[in-house]
């Protein structure tokens, strides 16, 4: 201490003392400054869109237009939105292996990062529905899954079926089982209307109405109770009658032949 | 079957005597080869087997009875919410678990002791019955029709006009009450398979458009291009608080009333009649099958299809709703559709055609 004071009219104490207060100054600045984060935020958001431009290039180009904007083989991107690109992309359903009546869903190749990079870019075309947070799509309300049912019964089962077991449409197009699909996908589907499926926009089905659904489509999938034992695919009268004609008439088919088959004669011949 | 019957059975039979058809002659190659010789059971001849099929007869029907009383039993004390995990059912409710099973083992042990009891216990000796002409002789039928002219000579039919005639008018008659009674299906419907909720609306006074999700009335721009709304009517003069679904004929009413909304960019929209229905590109379709009314909302969004689950009648409703496929006859109905003072999509009349399935009156 004793040294320090004595250095302290040192033709370069002034200096030093300028120095330690610029620093000071900066640290506290780059400390509180929101400003900063902003500048920061936006360079990666940048930063990610050109990756996204990047990936986009290789991947999705060749059908949907160096920059998005569509061609003969795909459609435009211009507005379909981040949330589009996550559930697209995280399903697997693009890159598309060949066009056909239906794009079906397979293993997805992308890392989180690079479709987050990937929806970016999309985003950045135009404005569109955005990839939802997890507490956008989870719903806390006890009776979400009674509500659910009921809106998934109105909107969705016409083509789900009752149970979220899929069903057929026009031309070898189908709507998928729900079975073991992603909270997320099941939430950007409703908000983007991925391939034929109508969307069903925040305007006309808020937010809260579809956790609602997304709770009740999990139960159903995963802890609903089927108070008629085997459910067989929950898909209707066609497989129960399928399996009571083939099963259970087979089994007393089988009961009879084997008690004639089986003499009670003394003399087994 | 005859020939696989091996041929030393047959001398065999005559030689035993057992046989009970008639002897085969032997240079007649299709000669009723009778019966085979009557085989004994275990049971027939060894008492103990006979006891022990008898236990076991009976002891299928015990459990028969015990398994009743379990029935009785699981209605009375198994509480009907209950789910239990049995594999390989999974989860299931323990009540229609413990019913059915019960019910099967009482019913199935039951008919396995009626097989048992007839395969071990009742006599199994083959007896052949021949069959005869089921004609009456001609002396019983001629004996017949001799009492028949008789008893209507007898009854003075022929003579006694009046009796016949009234007797006939009467018999005539009586059907006729059964035909009254069809008039229970009634009362006939009238104008009601012509007008829906939405007749109520006027040009002065139209119906609002209310989603069903939200039970709120909308605006165009709520509606986004490649979306599937459901409506029904909002308040109008019979119904001021709109169709609830606590309404006593909510079901009766939304089975007509019941809309489809969609958008199309108004140049992919290939009827101009259909476009100028809707408002901006927002359509309005009936939800109700043409063919015989199922409701109809499986929407492809980029063919603009909607298919119906019941025949497969497909509208595409970027062409008024045109029938290109199954079975309907008339393309879906589509509801004239406008905005109010406050921008709300609103319906400022009835459905031009009738909704739902095609009956004789209909207007064209
Ligand atoms: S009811 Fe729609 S096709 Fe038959």
């Amino acid at each position: 201490m004793k040294k320090l004071s004595a250095r302290r009219r040192h033709p370069l104490a002034a200096l030093v003392v300028l120095l330690f207060a610029l620093a000071a100054i900066g640290g506290l600045y780059a400390e509180f400054a929101p400003a900063e984060n902003a500048q920061a935020d936006s360079s990666a958001q940048s930063l990610a869109i050109d990756e996204g431009k990047r990936l986009f290039a290789v991947g999705c180009s060749s059908c949907h237009g160096l920059n998005g904007e569509g061609s003969s083989t795909g459609p435009s991107l211009v507005g379909v939105g981040s949330a589009a690109v996550d559930f697209q992309v995280g399903t697997g359903r693009m890159p598309a292996q060949q066009p056909g009546a239906q794009i079906p869903k397979k293993k997805n190749i992308y890392s989180q990062s690079d479709i987050d990079a990937m929806a970016a870019f999309v985003a950045s075309l135009g404005p569109g529905p955005v990839t939802p947070t997890k507490d956008q799509y989870t719903s806390t309300e006890t009776d979400a899954i009674s509500k659910g049912g009921e809106l998934f019964r109105t909107n969705c089962s016409q083509c789900h079926n009752f149970a979220g077991a899929g069903g057929a449409l026009t031309q070898g197009k189908f709507a998928p089982s729900l079975e073991n699909v992603d909270p997320k996908h099941i939430y950007e589907a409703m908000q983007t209307g991925p391939q034929n499926m109508p969307s069903f926009p925040d305007t006309t089905m808020p937010e809260k109405q579809k956790q609602e659904i997304v709770a009740f489509v999990r139960y159903q999938a995963n802890e609903a109770p089927n108070p008629g034992g085997l459910s067989l695919g929950s898909l209707g009268p066609v497989t129960e009658g399928l399996f009571g004609w083939i099963f259970g008439l087979g089994v007393l088919i089988a009961i009879a032949i084997w008690v004639a088959a089986h003499t009670t004669k003394a003399k087994k011949s | 079957m005859s020939h696989d019957m091996s041929d030393d059975k047959l001398p065999q039979a005559h030689a035993a005597g057992e046989g009970h058809g008639e002897a085969a002659v032997a240079d007649n190659p299709f000669a009723d080869p009778g019966l085979p010789p009557h085989e004994p059971r275990r049971t027939d001849i060894d008492e103990r087997a006979a006891k022990r099929a008898e236990r076991q007869v009976s002891l299928l029907f015990i459990v028969s009875m015990l398994a009743t009383v379990g029935f009785i039993a699981s209605y009375v004390s198994i509480d009907a919410d209950r789910i239990v995990y049995i594999f390989p059912l999974g989860h299931i409710s323990a009540l229609n678990f413990a019913l059915g099973m019960t019910l099967g083992v009482a019913l199935f042990c039951i008919g396995a002791g009626a097989v048992h009891w007839a395969r071990t216990l009742m006599s199994d000796v083959e007896l052949p019955a021949e069959r005869h002409a089921i004609e009456a002789d001609d002396e019983t039928r001629a004996d017949v029709i001799e009492q028949f002219k008789t008893g209507a000579a007898e009854s003075g039919f022929g003579r006694r006009k009046m009796i016949r005639n009234t007797l006939i008018g009467s018999m005539a008659l009586v059907p006729l009450s059964g035909v009254m009674l069809l008039r229970d299906l009634g009362p006939l419907p009238e104008k009601k398979l012509d007008v829906t909720g939405w007749n109520e609306a006027t040009p002065n006074a139209p119906i609002r458009l209310v989603n069903m999700n939200t039970n709120e009335p909308m605006k165009a721009e709520d509606i986004a291009v490649g979306s599937l709304t459901f409506a029904k009517p909002g308040p109008s003069a019979l119904r001021p608080a709109g169709l609830q679904e606590s309404d006593e004929d909510f079901q009766e009413a939304i089975a007509k009333d019941a809309l489809m909304l969609i958008r199309i960019q108004p140049n992919d929209i290939k009827d101009a009649d259909s476009a100028a229905l809707g408002f901006e590109g927002v359509l309005a379709y009936s939800k109700i099958c043409t063919h015989v009314g199922c409701p109809i909302s499986l929407y492809e969004q980029q063919t603009h299809h909607a298919l119906c689950p019941c025949h497969q009648s497909t509208f595409d409703l970027s062409d008024g709703a045109r029938v290109i496929f199954g079975p309907a006859g008339h393309p879906l109905p589509q509801l004239k559709i406008v905005t109010d003072a406050s921008g709300y999509l609103v319906a400022p009349g009835g459905f031009e055609h009738p909704v739902g399935p095609s009956f004789w009156e209909r207007s064209e």
